[in-house]
């Protein structure tokens, strides 16, 4: 008995030293506890994205400030997560909210990376209404309303396009070698073989992150199957076995044979920067590229490099578009509807996209604020049949994008078609 | 848990109470000292794992936890899967060629260090111990330049017509079709094994410099007078006193190159063709970017698996050789 | 005698031709690290630089300061809790047996050769219900539970060369368990701790898999910081090569400066019986 107690007092002593330095330990964080957050949580609307880079964090900023203008009231944060273009991010979000302490609003690639997500989760809030009383159900192209809806509810606000399928150019080798941009694929071969006998490298890679490969597979599928039958891929409505798939992937598969020795150790700066230099003549990267050559390398469009759409791509429009929307259980939700007010105004679009390079989601932005490069861009995308991205999240669930990453890796060594096309097919299962 | 220190048995009755009492309090205030410990490790350590074990024959393969019961589902998926079988490949490849050069540097320099002959020592140890120092972050940054084929260590190679492709390389030698994969050794991976090697061979050199300096120099003499050479000293005699130490390096290395992470995602990543892929990173990835947790818990027990084969033994042996 | 003239010769060749391979990414390091980015470009890599330029490294910390900030209050509040806590089970299982005490410690012994990504998804889950997710804090705190066996392992081993004799004379003496500690093993152990906290820094220091899944942007510790600035825009070497350098100064006096000490707990931490 006695015993016993020593026993019980003992593990009293324990439990009360445990807890002690876990009070301790949450008390001397740097300012970062649980309870800190919390409590600043309710006052401040918290805007959570990766925007950390150069022209982004501008844009960024830009848009938060004219928010404040507006609305001098509430407080903003600027909750972004740097790293791993937007990677860390993701797992930042994921870990919130799976403990059910979500941000405000945040960061999201428009479609399958929010619908197959959150939305499926049933943690995001419908903004229907919200369309409703900002008049935005014409102001947004209608195939983009409708990557960004699931079963006829509206998750997210759209602020930015970038657009995936251009092939960009060294236009000094173009010109010293008498030749012009593809436009089919069998012009891109036969521009590629006449650039390999020069002992240029026809298309540069950057594959370290495997995301660039599958970035051109995307666009080959796109030619090859058209927007419609692209989009039904995703759904199931076509099978990955369809002789256009596999006629994509042989495509794919010659058009590997043309890439740098290297790409391995390279990522997408890199693999640019062999195309600016002159020891690569061409590259399919999204035109967020464009910032990178002219920001970063100082070249000027249309006279050091120049851009086309990907091969028998012409008239389509491969999106990724950066969307913000409203989770379930913030505490401060009209809070959160004005600031995505503001995201998906004409003043805030023109805000934050000349800044970060890409175009506005709106159809009725100001024309003027953006460069040569954005005018036409802004055109194209008014006049083109817009497709979600499958490489950054928009055309299908992340978990099959890490497959199909996978599948890809294996086949730019291996060039085997029909391994490729059963990797597709086994990952596809997980569509359904 | 009655204190099991004997009494001593010649002192007096009142005394003996006294002590035996003492050594009550002293014996629950050991314990206390070591509880809270145990109960840290017995629920972040033993703990943890079982609830690993537990995911990975769950459902949870998406953003939002699904713990309903998969069975073996996952680890069949990880038995069939291209990547999982390179890494396994690659493992082993890595492993067998660390250890393998580590051991013969770390000894090889330890015997040429402890000559009587050479001074300067000092200063040649500390050059060979100071990656240790080091991360493997550090060491993969560096050497992802130093070995970048169009970078690099080749422009002084060009000109003797040479030009690996070191990590980028994606052959694999005496390969053989084994399962879904090409079975061999990845040429990749021996840019990875080159800078692995750099950073540990000090470990091994310190632990055989420490090895030799207690070997007796009575020994020695006593084999030189029975006429033997250097060389058949040290392979008839020194190495084979040596080998307790070399079984702890090798238990050492092993549980390193099969844990190892930080130092493939920082240098190489998972490569081409996942030529230079390992367990470590593909978990990392698998679980918290791809959002496949029961898989990356599956990956996560697998390598704690190979791991406790070579780890349990020798820790049981150890405890063995103690009492 | 003859040989040896042949052999010593011999002997510095091969030493001194390792030592070069040993020295290589430090020469790479250090060059680069002092070149204007102009001249950091695939044909210059070897050569030195035209004239130093330091531009980098103030980049280079510019971008990592905090980092290294949080690396130090990460470091040093672990390695002394860790420390602490190995001392005090070393103690109990060198000098205080009893049954079963070895099957303890063999059983926490195990915890420093899982692999962590073995109890990962747990922890995260754990830290996240503790709110302790993406801090210091909880780095620290995971640092304190996974560095108990290493701690443990190295004091049991240090204690055990304190004789057995010393322990029951001071009991003879009437000293209790907490006397004994504090009164005469805690002054004996001191080279122990420098021992241990040593190891301690340096390991916790280098750590990335935690550090890389537990906390994100401004509160990472310097080795993953220095691992995301490779991924960010250009790659400039030279900035890379700094940062590399600043992140591995730290543990690198350490070794300059208590190098001894480094290698004993090398020892300590690896071979026991």
């Amino acid at each position: 008995m006695k015993k016993f107690r020593i026993l019980l007092a003992f593990l009293l002593v324990v439990s009360f030293a445990l807890e002690a330095c876990n009070n301790s330990e949450k008390s001397t964080g740097s300012g970062d506890g649980k309870n800190n957050k919390e409590s600043s949580k309710a006052a401040k609307l918290e805007i959570f994205s990766w925007w950390t880079g150069a022209g982004e964090e501008d844009g960024l900023l830009a848009l938060l400030d004219l928010f404040s203008e507006e609305y001098p009231d509430i407080k903003v944060e600027n909750a972004a997560v740097a790293g791993g273009a937007g990677t860390n991010a993701k797992a930042v979000l994921a870990s919130r909210m799976q403990g059910n302490d979500p941000p405000s609003t945040f960061q999201v690639h428009g479609g399958e990376e929010l619908n197959a997500s959150w939305v499926a989760a049933g943690k995001m809030e419908p903004l229907n209404d919200l369309y409703e009383s900002e008049g935005w159900n014409d102001k947004f192209p209608q195939d983009l309303i409708d990557m960004v809806s699931k079963d006829g509810k509206i998750y997210s606000v759209p602020v930015n396009i970038h657009r995936s399928n251009v092939l960009w150019y060294n236009k000094k080798i173009f010109e010293e070698n008498g030749l012009q941009p593809p436009a089919t694929f069998d012009e891109f071969f036969a521009v590629s073989e006449q650039l390999k006998d020069k002992g240029i490298t026809p298309l540069a890679l950057g594959d370290k992150e495997p995301w660039t490969a599958t970035h051109i597979f995307e666009n080959i599928l796109l030619a090859k199957l058209g927007p419609d039958d692209y989009k039904k891929l995703w759904t199931g409505d076509i099978s990955f076995k369809d002789d256009r798939v596999v006629k994509s992937a042989e495509i794919f598969a010659k058009m590997i044979g043309y890439i740098n020795d290297d790409h391995s150790s390279r990522n997408w700066q890199d693999a640019s920067q062999l195309v600016a230099n002159g020891e690569a003549a061409m590259n399919i990267m999204g035109d967020w590229a464009k910032g990178y050559f002219v920001n970063d390398l100082k070249l000027k469009v249309n006279e050091d490099f120049g851009y086309v759409v990907t091969p028998e791509t012409d008239g389509y429009f491969m999106v990724i578009t950066d969307t913000f929307g409203l989770p379930k259980g913030v505490k401060n939700p009209d809070d959160v509807k004005k600031f995505l007010g503001v995201l998906g105004s004409v003043e805030g679009q023109d805000a934050f996209n000349p800044l970060k390079g890409s175009i506005p989601a709106r159809i009725d932005a100001e024309v003027s604020k953006y460069d040569e490069y954005g005018k036409a861009a802004m055109d194209d995308f008014k006049a083109s049949k817009l497709t979600p991205s499958l490489a950054h999240g928009s055309a299908a669930p992340e978990g099959f994008l890490t497959r199909v990453n996978q599948a890809v890796n294996i086949f730019v060594t291996q060039k085997d078609v029909d391994q490729f096309i059963n990797a597709l097919e086994t990952a596809a299962q997980e569509l359904k | 848990m009655e204190p099991a220190k004997t009494v001593h048995v010649n002192q007096q009755p009142i005394i003996q109470v006294k002590k035996r009492k003492k050594l009550t309090t002293d014996r629950w205030m050991s314990i206390l000292f070591l509880i809270p410990s145990v109960i840290l490790i017995a629920i972040f350590v033993y703990g943890f794992i079982g609830w690993t074990g537990y995911v990975s024959v769950s459902n949870w393969n998406t953003i939002v936890p699904d713990f309903s019961f998969a069975g073996m589902k996952n680890y069949l998926y990880l038995l069939n899967d291209f990547r999982f079988q390179a890494d396994l490949r690659n493992t082993l490849a890595f492993t067998v060629l660390f250890i393998a050069l580590v051991i013969i540097l770390g000894m090889g320099l330890a015997i040429l260090l402890d000559q009587k002959l050479v001074r300067g020592e000092s200063i040649f140890r500390n050059i060979f111990f100071f990656p240790m120092a080091l991360s493997f972050v550090v060491t993969g940054v560096v050497w992802q330049w130093i070995l970048n084929p169009s970078t690099g260590i080749n422009l002084f190679l060009k000109n003797f017509g040479i030009e690996p492709k070191w990590y980028t390389d994606t052959n694999i030698l005496a390969g053989f079709e084994w399962g879904k994969i090409e079975f061999g050794l990845p040429v990749a991976i021996i840019a990875v094994v080159i800078a692995a090697v750099w950073q540990m061979t000090g470990f091994a050199l310190a632990m055989y410099l420490a090895g030799l300096r207690g070997i007796p120099d009575d020994i020695r003499e006593a084999a030189r007078m029975d006429g033997c050479t250097e060389f058949q000293l040290y392979r008839k005699i020194i190495i084979p006193l040596l080998k307790p130490i070399t079984v702890s390096v090798i238990i050492m290395m092993a549980h390193i190159s099969l844990k190892i992470f930080d130092l493939i995602y920082a240098m190489t990543g998972p490569g081409a063709n996942f030529v230079t892929d390992v367990p470590g990173v593909n978990m990392f990835e698998t679980t918290f970017r791809g959002n496949y947790y029961a898989n990356g818990a599956a990956i996560a027990i697998i390598m704690l698996l190979s791991v406790a084969i070579f780890i349990v033994p020798y820790l049981w042996s150890n405890r063995k050789g103690e009492s | 005698m003859g040989i040896s003239k042949i052999r010593r010769p011999l002997l510095y060749i091969v030493l001194i031709l390792f030592s070069f391979f040993f020295l290589i990414p430090v020469y790479v390091m250090l060059v680069t690290s002092v070149k204007p980015l102009d001249e950091v470009n695939l044909a210059d890599m070897w050569s030195l630089p035209s004239a130093l330029d330091f531009s980098s490294y103030s980049e280079a910390f510019g971008k990592l300061a905090p980092n290294l900030l949080n690396s130090f209050y990460l470091v040093i509040p672990a390695t002394i809790i860790s420390a602490l806590l190995g001392a005090m089970n070393g103690y109990v299982i060198s000098k205080w047996k009893f049954k079963g005490s070895e099957i303890v410690f063999t059983g926490i012994l195990f915890g420093m050769f899982i692999p962590y990504q073995s109890i990962l998804i747990p922890l995260i889950q754990f830290l996240r219900e503790m709110g302790l997710y993406n801090t210091i804090t909880g780095l620290v705190f995971v640092h304190v539970v996974y560095g108990i066996p290493i701690t443990t392992l190295m004091f049991r081993n240090f204690f055990a060369n304190i004789p057995d004799e010393m322990i029951e004379s001071a009991k003879m003496d009437g000293a209790g368990f907490l006397g004994i500690f504090r009164y005469m093993i805690l002054p004996l152990s001191i080279s122990g701790f420098v021992v241990v906290g040593i190891w301690q820094f340096t390991n916790i220091w280098n750590e990335f898999l935690f550090a890389a899944t537990i906390t994100q942007s401004d509160q990472q510790p310097i080795m993953v910081a220095l691992q995301n600035l490779s991924g960010s825009q250009i790659v400039q070497w030279n900035v890379q090569m700094a940062g590399a350098l600043i992140a591995a100064l730290p543990t690198l006096l350490v070794y300059i400066f208590l190098g001894k000490y480094f290698v004993r707990g090398l020892l300590a931490g690896s071979v026991k019986g």
